[in-house]
């Protein structure tokens, strides 16, 4: 990067003064949510019918949401950008589920889930929310058996499980390594169930371009059909937004290549706060990029690290072949680094290790960036048998993509991008700041502080829609006394006026770039400067180079095609347009947070042994940033009190 | 490392459903064996973009093999030549220099071309909404452990619930049957305890939904199978016709 130090102006941040109220309940920590339940408002069976409610979204959140709320007789709208809700994102989650269930009889509790998740976050989330994630997580479970997912099973019939990082106990449901698409197809089938009962009209290929709120409430929302590209309005009561992360900011993720965050950035632009943006979860074992052309990137299980041996050449220069080189000359560098977990270490541990090798110029083949994991000794110990066994699945899939098998040459990983703690901010009911509009899944901020422990995504995604969105969604209905809108209100013509004319814009550059060219630039510079360790530095060059990305592409923008018809470079354009902002948003959250904690590592904030170092007599608090056009964006803060446990440094030498 | 092939594509383009498609040829050069066969269309399409033409519409989402969006036939066979193995985990080492390659979308009455590669596959949707659950409404569930369900019944149920509906067995079908994916449903669900209660009324109405939407019977043909990606067994479909026969005959 060439910019000059020196010349980096320091970035001013505006706060607002008064502090962000999360509306946790009062009481005991156990009693807060059957608190909450019993005295909440509800909302009688027969008047359940005459409400509205647009779901965005079709994944694990959404999906479950939706068949939730129609089951309760609410008419439910549901939308998703697929041809199918079937196809959203949580499909593709591998390793399982967490639930305190105990099944296992090894000390497992609702108290214990909750210390894990809030410790594993590293003291960055809300206490109330966490602890009723856990409190029916058991539920869930209960949930998806009834309706027939295949979980994994032991002879005598009963559930099995399997152990997950930051845990000592085991606590995660599975089915094989497609856990994500089973518990989604489960949900899928239960909306189906009320799509054949007309209790939900379902939306296919269709996408959330904005938010309408009128007298400052979440009435509506404004789509575009990608397959004939109109523009399509629709009212509600509420809405509840369940659209996913934005992991694809960095161009190369674990993300599908759909996964996207324009309807949550317009909500933003509607008023809606985007909250700790910059917590973006690195997972250290994925296959790395082959070359230039590379669109996406495939996660490795971590169980992987149980056997493998992560190392590098131990000199910059020497290019033989893996099985060439002799033990005295490879650095096996997480042994090395923390003698007590070696490759186990935690994820953003072991992926800054692997980024700090890389960047010293050890790292393997082309593009230098990728390390081995070596399942050498592994098979000598164990034999080829064993180890098959154990990983066969995941050995084969790598052969598929890399070509080499992992039998006779070690894996080559790399860190990547897979999931986003950051979201747009919700109170306790899971609600935004806008009254009706209401953010579950991985597009709130809720539930993982400043990281996520493995296995608990799918949890908090179908917590809150199963389990959470029926209740706090009656209790809005109850005390919101809300007139009726018609689409032909002003606010859904200004809209629609400025969504067409956005996409006309898009049209008409007739530029050079094209929206792929420009989406890696941005990814690369949000993973060289806001990736994985950021200085005050790295993220000042980000705040200066995003807005030239957002010049090029506004002024030089190569997008062909027209708007009347599939048109997917325009569908990415007008989500790359999005994502560049977000960018924006992201390294200027970073830049404020001036300490380390869970995925957010900066370099100048660490202790001696390269661990995160955080400053909780500052920065206990949760970041929401609220959008004002034109100017800098001014920071929210909801102040994290810990009533319940001890704030401690986390340690894993 | 830096291995690369020359190719001839022969690509289907179709406006809309409504238009009528053809052949256009690409000669593709350089391309690098490591990178899958969607990456090689995304070169070809900032090729095109660069020339002033309209990219090819294809889908795709995971690029794992696991959500069943991407899909299209290569020189005759769905998912293209390699076994088990959706277009977005094919990669290019497995053609050669030269080779000339068809390219065409997924052909089946149920299956309207949207355009180019894309084809509407809501009809599989419509399967489901048929019977493709189990009535339990949230909150309703017993707990967990209550429902014993020995190992090799899961796994079983786990492999036919393994399709991902990519529809490439409705593609490859002589008859564009939907046998494949409709049984791998109710065998899922025939296979576990919590299925079998709505058992007959579920199999009689996916099947007669099936047909309702115009896909064709099933004659044995066993395409399906030798495309599937998830290996899905032709077994299911004779646990689904073992289904509709009790559910008639009672």
């Amino acid at each position: 990067m060439d910019i000059n130090k020196a010349a980096l102006p320091e970035k001013e941040i505006v706060t607002h003064v008064k502090k962000l109220d999360g509306k946790s309940p009062g009481g005991e920590l156990h009693d807060k949510w059957s608190k909450y339940k019993s005295e909440m408002k509800l909302v009688n069976p027969a008047n359940k019918r005459k409400y509205n409610i647009i779901v965005v979204g079709s994944g694990l959140a959404g999906g479950s949401a939706s068949a939730t709320l129609a089951e309760l007789g609410y008419n439910v709208k549901t939308f998703c950008v697929q041809d199918t809700p079937r196809r959203a994102h949580s499909i593709a989650a591998q390793g399982g589920i967490n639930a305190a269930k105990n099944y296992q009889n090894d000390g497992d509790s609702v108290q214990r889930l909750f210390i894990d998740t809030i410790k594993g976050g590293d003291y960055r989330a809300r206490e109330a929310n966490v602890y009723r994630l856990a409190e029916v997580s058991t539920n869930i479970i209960d949930q998806c058996v009834a309706q027939g997912v295949p979980f994994a099973r032991d002879y005598g019939g009963l559930l099995t499980n399997r152990s997950f990082g930051g845990a000592q106990v085991s606590r995660t449901f599975y089915a094989r390594g497609q856990t994500g698409q089973q518990l989604l197809l489960g949900a899928y089938s239960s909306m189906m169930r009320q799509v054949s009962k007309k209790q939900i009209e379902l939306f296919t290929n269709k996408e959330m371009l904005d938010l309408i709120v009128i007298d400052g409430k979440a009435r509506g929302i404004v789509v575009r059909d990608l397959k004939t590209g109109d523009i399509e309005k629709h009212t509600a009561e509420a809405v509840v937004l369940c659209s996913g992360g934005y992991g694809n900011v960095f161009f190369l993720s674990t993300n599908g290549k759909n996964s996207n965050a324009t309807a949550a950035w317009r909500c933003h632009k509607k008023g809606a706060l985007m909250a700790n943006p910059c917590f973006a979860q690195i997972h250290p074992t994925c296959i790395p990029a082959s070359g230039e052309y590379q669109s996406k990137l495939t996660l490795m299980s971590e169980s992987l690290r149980n056997d493998g041996r992560v190392w590098v050449p131990k000199s910059a220069d020497d290019k033989r072949a893996s099985e060439d080189i002799p033990e005295n000359d490879r650095d096996y560098f997480l042994e090395r680094m923390y003698p007590a977990y070696g490759n186990l270490v935690p994820r953003d541990v072991g992926s800054r290790a692997i980024k700090r090798v890389c960047d010293e110029g050890k790292g393997l083949g082309a593009t230098g960036r990728a390390v081995y994991l070596d399942f050498g000794s592994a098979m000598e110990r164990l034999g080829e048998k064993n180890i098959s066994d154990k990983y066969g699945n995941l050995f084969d899939m790598y052969e598929t993509i890399t070509g080499e098998s992992p039998y006779k040459k070690p894996m080559r990983i790399y860190p990547a991008i897979h999931y986003v703690m950051g979201g747009l901010w919700v109170d306790y009911d899971c609600m935004s700041n806008i009254p009706g509009l209401f953010v579950l899944g991985e597009a709130n901020f809720s539930d993982h502080g400043a990281n996520r422990l493995g296995a608990s995504a799918l949890m908090q995604g179908l917590a809150d829609g199963y389990f959470v969105i029926p209740y706090t969604l009656g209790n809005y209905l109850a005390n919101n006394s809300l007139d009726a809108v018609s689409d032909t209100a002003d606010e859904f013509k200004e809209s629609i006026d400025e969504v067409k004319k956005r996409n006309e814009s898009l049209l008409k550059i007739k530029g050079s770039s094209t929206v792929l060219e420009l989406h890696r630039e941005l990814g690369a510079v949000m993973w060289d400067l806001v990736g994985m360790a950021r200085t005050k530095d790295s993220l000042a060059q980000a705040l200066e180079k995003i807005p030239q990305i957002k010049d090029k592409f506004w002024n030089d923008l190569n997008l062909i095609g027209n708007d009347n018809n599939l048109n997917k470079s325009l569908e990415n354009a007008s989500r790359l347009a999005d994502f560049i902002e977000l960018g924006e948003l992201m390294a200027l959250d970073a830049y404020d947070r001036e300490e380390s904690c869970g995925a957010h590592f900066r370099e100048e904030y660490q202790t001696s042994e390269g661990e995160p170092m955080r400053n909780d007599e500052k920065y206990a608090y949760v970041s929401a940033w609220e959008y004002i056009p034109e100017s800098p964006s001014i920071l929210h803060k909801e102040d994290l009190n810990y009533e319940f446990v001890e704030m401690t440094q986390r340690n894993y030498k | 490392m830096e291995n690369t092939i020359n190719l001839k594509l022969q690509v289907w383009r179709q406006e809309s459903a409504d238009s009528s498609g053809d052949f256009h040829y690409y000669s593709m050069e350089d391309v690098p064996v490591d990178i899958s066969f969607l990456e090689m269309l995304d070169i070809l399409n900032e090729n095109l973009t660069k020339s002033g033409i309209v990219p090819i519409s294809f889908d795709s989402d995971c690029r794992e093999g696991i959500c069943g969006t991407c899909g299209f036939v290569i020189n005759g066979i769905a998912h293209g030549p390699q076994a088990r193995t959706t277009v977005c985990q094919l990669h290019m080492r497995h053609f050669n220099d030269g080779d000339t390659l068809v390219i065409e979308p997924f052909r089946a009455t149920p299956f309207k071309i949207v355009k180019d590669l894309v084809v509407d596959r809501g009809s599989f949707d419509k399967i489901i909404q048929a019977g493709g659950y189990v009535s339990v409404n949230t909150g309703n569930g017993p707990d967990a452990n209550s429902i014993l369900i020995g190992k090799e019944d899961a796994e079983e149920a786990f492999d036919s619930a393994a399709c991902i509906g990519c529809g490439a067995c409705v593609a490859s079908c002589p008859n564009a049957s939907a046998a494949l994916f409709t049984s791998a449903k109710i065998s899922h669900l025939l296979q576990l305890p919590q299925g079998q209660v709505e058992q007959r009324a579920r199999v009689k109405s996916m099947v007669d939904k099936m047909d309702e939407e115009g896909f064709g019977a099933c004659s044995n043909h066993a395409e399906c199978e030798a495309v599937c990606p998830k290996g899905i067994s032709i077994k299911n479909i004779a646990n689904m016709r073992r289904s509709l026969i009790k559910s008639i005959v009672k």
